[in-house]
């Protein structure tokens, strides 16, 4: 059910039509990558700066390359949804580190700290070595509380790289419905449903 | 002719309003109902929540995800400003570290706030007669009771009668019903011996009786982005586009006030401002000035408006203005709860305020502090965004699933990749709880702003500089509170994110200011060479000024202030009114 079908379904009427007209589509732009930006109730200085976000270009083709296969490894297509990459998500990391610059030198050192450990280990940079490789260096840098003080850094650069997938997967619209959430439309709220306090005992609180 | 002039305007208003939030707002909406002829200027743009909320956005429709590189409570927070604004600094003094927020824009931060609204209770307005601490009021519970009430009528509140002495119950509308995550909560507090109530707020759970103009909430629980039907309290929407209506109230946005002008007999006769849209000085004549800037935007103002008559700044012959600033103090903690991995789903969205609290229910005999906090609890399936789940649970994830055994019954090791984490979020998602804690900073002398006159802003107005210490009652008062989180999350079966806080760190109080709660530094008071305002919000120097903001409190309780102000604001309208009717001012 849509936005306009469920405000249909519960009847609203002052809220329903105050609110659609509030939603009519205003003078919103779409950039190059159909990202839509909007111009309404945000300052002109938002805008701009992301627009310049938005045209500069941080990682090169081998760095987001690396993040394509990193960010797929992390959150794989299953029986629920698609991967990382079918949600757009190195699009993502790539606009946060200009946003967020903090991001920027661990992640473009870690990827490079990476591929040395894969050409020192393996002869070849992370993302041309095999899957098992590729397997097997996340192995070590993945679990934190397993890794063996040579991997530090990677661990480092991992957690970031991990966190960053994650923000991007589960913003997404695939990803927000592979979390099952249901909100962000309008309804009556009216309390916990029935089965659900009963499954939990706390019918009487 | 130079290329900057003073553009002076011949028309005299009735009044000048200097700021648009929950105060100037009120005090607007009174009197050009009234039918008084008012000039609002407003440091910032236009906003109206209808056209300009970014309400039921989703966060792939923001480049960050929902994120705070350019607002400090995410891309969608109605808030204009921040902590920090280009050209607008602050400096501090003696190792204080004052976090300042400001929102220019109209309705100021009222069109993101958290919509609690909590009455002061009798003994809050009596702090020294009943607690031995502070200062009392000029005035009681009962002055001020028939404007809580008149503004739970014009605005609307939700919340539940409990005929607690000190937490007045107020005219209300229905409160929402607890989520999931807070009857566990609740349930688990209770069993301390606390005792937890529905919250209040200003939302319209349903429709307010005799207004067409604003719709009943939808349940989206993004209060704020401020809301598109005016199903909440925003200034903008419910004061001042209304006061707008009535066709005797103008605003000038983007106005950055200078100062308040006084003429020769030393009563305030008009406001100057720069305009930021062309840069130009400008200057408007008044017959009443009505300062509501903010608590510590009002102090910078009358500090910089010297004159032969004011020369230690206007309302300011005691030399208070500035003094007495204190915030709430403020701690929080947060848990999983267990118990809901892998929860059923459903749209738990509820309020965008508090489902439920709990008032401050300690006895101060019994205690080594006096004064309390209030407990504000909250859990459910958020929208997922940046800085929402994933900022915060979502994050935690890879850092959790090593410490509960996996669907399979079996522990593994923290961290991974792949399938089963990809499911690890799915099933920590909507776990998590929290308890924040609020409560009464101690108005003191010592705390205090002033202008630093070695700094000017990019307008060349001279900035505020900041001397804030917590006092040993706000520490120990943070002690107990840690004391209450941890007993609590524990209680709930919940696993800790947040290491309990010791003596090394003030036991988690937060920096001041960080509350946004700030308030008293232009206090009202019967004696004049002990206070600015008298107990109408009338400078005791200057008869046609008057202060309606959160800088008029003598005293601050656990109580967030804004329904206080607005009833103070509205009190302090109908008595301009009836001054004007005796020709008094």
């Amino acid at each position: 059910m849509n936005r306009r079908d469920s405000l249909k379904a519960m009847g609203l009427t002052v809220s329903a039509t105050l609110l659609l007209d509030s939603c009519k589509p205003a003078a919103d732009k779409k950039t190059a990558d159909g990202l839509v930006l909007d111009e309404i109730g945000r300052q002109k200085y938002e805008v701009e700066r992301e627009k310049k976000l938005l045209a500069e270009k941080f990682f090169d083709a081998h760095e987001m390359a690396t993040i394509t296969i990193l960010a797929d490894l992390i959150i794989p297509k299953d029986e629920h949804s698609g991967s990382a990459s079918d949600a757009k998500v190195p699009d993502f990391i790539e606009f946060i580190v200009k946003d967020e610059p903090e991001h920027a030198l661990p992640m473009r050192g870690g990827l490079r700290w990476l591929d040395v450990k894969c050409l020192n280990k393996y002869n070849n940079e992370f993302k041309s070595c095999t899957p098992q490789q590729q397997l097997e260096i996340l192995g070590a840098i993945a679990y934190p509380m397993q890794a063996t003080p040579d991997m530090v850094a990677g661990v480092t650069f991992f957690n970031k790289m991990r966190e960053l997938t994650a923000i991007g997967f589960f913003t997404s619209k695939m990803g927000i419905e592979d979390l099952g959430y249901k909100g962000n439309a309008p309804t009556k709220w009216e309390g916990v449903p029935a089965d659900v306090l009963k499954q939990y005992g706390l019918e009487g609180v | 002719m130079t290329d900057i002039q003073i553009k002076r305007s011949a028309e005299v208003y009735d009044v000048v309003i200097i700021g648009s939030g929950a105060g100037g707002g009120m005090a607007g909406y009174v009197l050009a109902n009234a039918g008084v002829k008012v000039l609002m200027l407003e440091a910032g743009p236009f906003f109206d929540p209808a056209k300009d909320s970014l309400q039921l956005k989703w966060p792939y429709e923001s480049a960050r995800r929902g994120g705070n590189a350019t607002r400090p409570m995410g891309d969608f927070d109605a808030a204009y400003g921040g902590w920090d604004i280009e050209g607008e600094p602050y400096t501090q003094k003696n190792g204080t570290d004052f976090k300042w927020f400001r929102a220019k824009m109209l309705g100021g931060r009222t069109n993101h706030w958290g919509r609690i609204s909590l009455r002061m209770g009798p003994k809050d307005f009596k702090a020294r007669s009943s607690y031995g601490v502070g200062d009392d009021w000029p005035i009681t519970y009962e002055d001020i009771k028939p404007y809580y009430d008149k503004v739970d009528r014009l605005i609307g509140v939700y919340g539940s009668m409990e005929g607690m002495e000190n937490d007045p119950d107020g005219i209300f509308l229905p409160p929402p019903k607890p989520r999931l995550n807070e009857l566990f909560i609740k349930k688990a507090v209770t069993g301390l011996g606390i005792k937890v109530i529905a919250g209040r707020g200003s939302i319209l759970t349903e429709k307010l009786p005799g207004n067409n103009e604003r719709g009943a909430c939808f349940f989206c629980g993004q209060c704020n982005r401020s809301c598109k039907i005016y199903g909440d309290f925003s200034s903008s929407s419910c004061l001042v586009i209304p006061a707008i209506k009535t066709g005797n109230l103008k605003v000038i946005t983007n106005a950055i006030v200078r100062e308040i002008l006084t003429g020769s007999d030393g009563l305030a006769n008009g406001v100057s401002y720069v305009n930021k849209d062309d840069m130009q000085e400008y200057a408007v004549k008044a017959k009443t000035v009505i300062l509501a800037a903010g608590t510590c935007e009002s102090a910078r103002i009358l500090l910089n408006s010297k004159s032969s008559q004011h020369p230690n700044g206007l309302a300011n012959s005691s030399n208070v203005v500035g003094k007495y600033l204190h915030d709430s103090t403020q701690t929080g903690g947060a848990a999983i709860l267990p118990q809901l991995l892998d929860r059923k789903r459903f749209n738990e969205d509820g309020v965008g305020s508090l489902h439920i609290y709990a008032p401050w229910w300690g006895d101060h005999k019994k205690l080594d502090f006096v004064r309390g906090y209030h407990l504000e609890l909250f859990g459910g399936m958020m929208m997922p965004g940046y800085g929402g789940y994933l900022g915060f649970e979502g994050s935690l994830v890879p850092y959790l699933n090593g410490y509960l055994p996996g669907k399979d019954g079996k522990m593994k090791p923290g961290g991974g990749f792949g399938k089963g984490l990809k499911d690890d979020y799915r099933r920590f998602y909507g776990t998590l709880a929290a308890i924040g804690c609020h409560g009464t900073d101690i108005a003191k002398e010592d705390n205090y702003c002033e202008i630093d006159n070695s700094v000017v802003d990019k307008y060349g107005i001279p900035v505020l500089r900041f001397n804030y210490k917590w006092g040993p009652e706000e520490i120990k008062q943070a002690k107990h509170m840690q004391q209450t989180i941890q007993e609590s999350i524990k209680a709930m079966g919940g696993i800790p994110l947040v290491q309990p806080a010791g003596p090394e760190n003030n036991y988690g109080l937060d920096k001041p200011g960080k509350g946004i709660h700030e308030v008293g530094t232009v206090r009202m008071g019967d004696n004049a060479q002990k206070s600015s305002l008298n107990k109408w919000g009338q400078a005791h120097d200057c008869r046609n000024l008057f202060v309606v903001d959160g800088s008029v409190f003598v005293q601050q309780s656990e109580k967030n202030p804004t329904w206080t102000i607005l009833a103070l604001s509205m009190r302090t309208a109908e008595f301009i009114l009836n001054q004007k009717k005796r020709q008094n001012i």
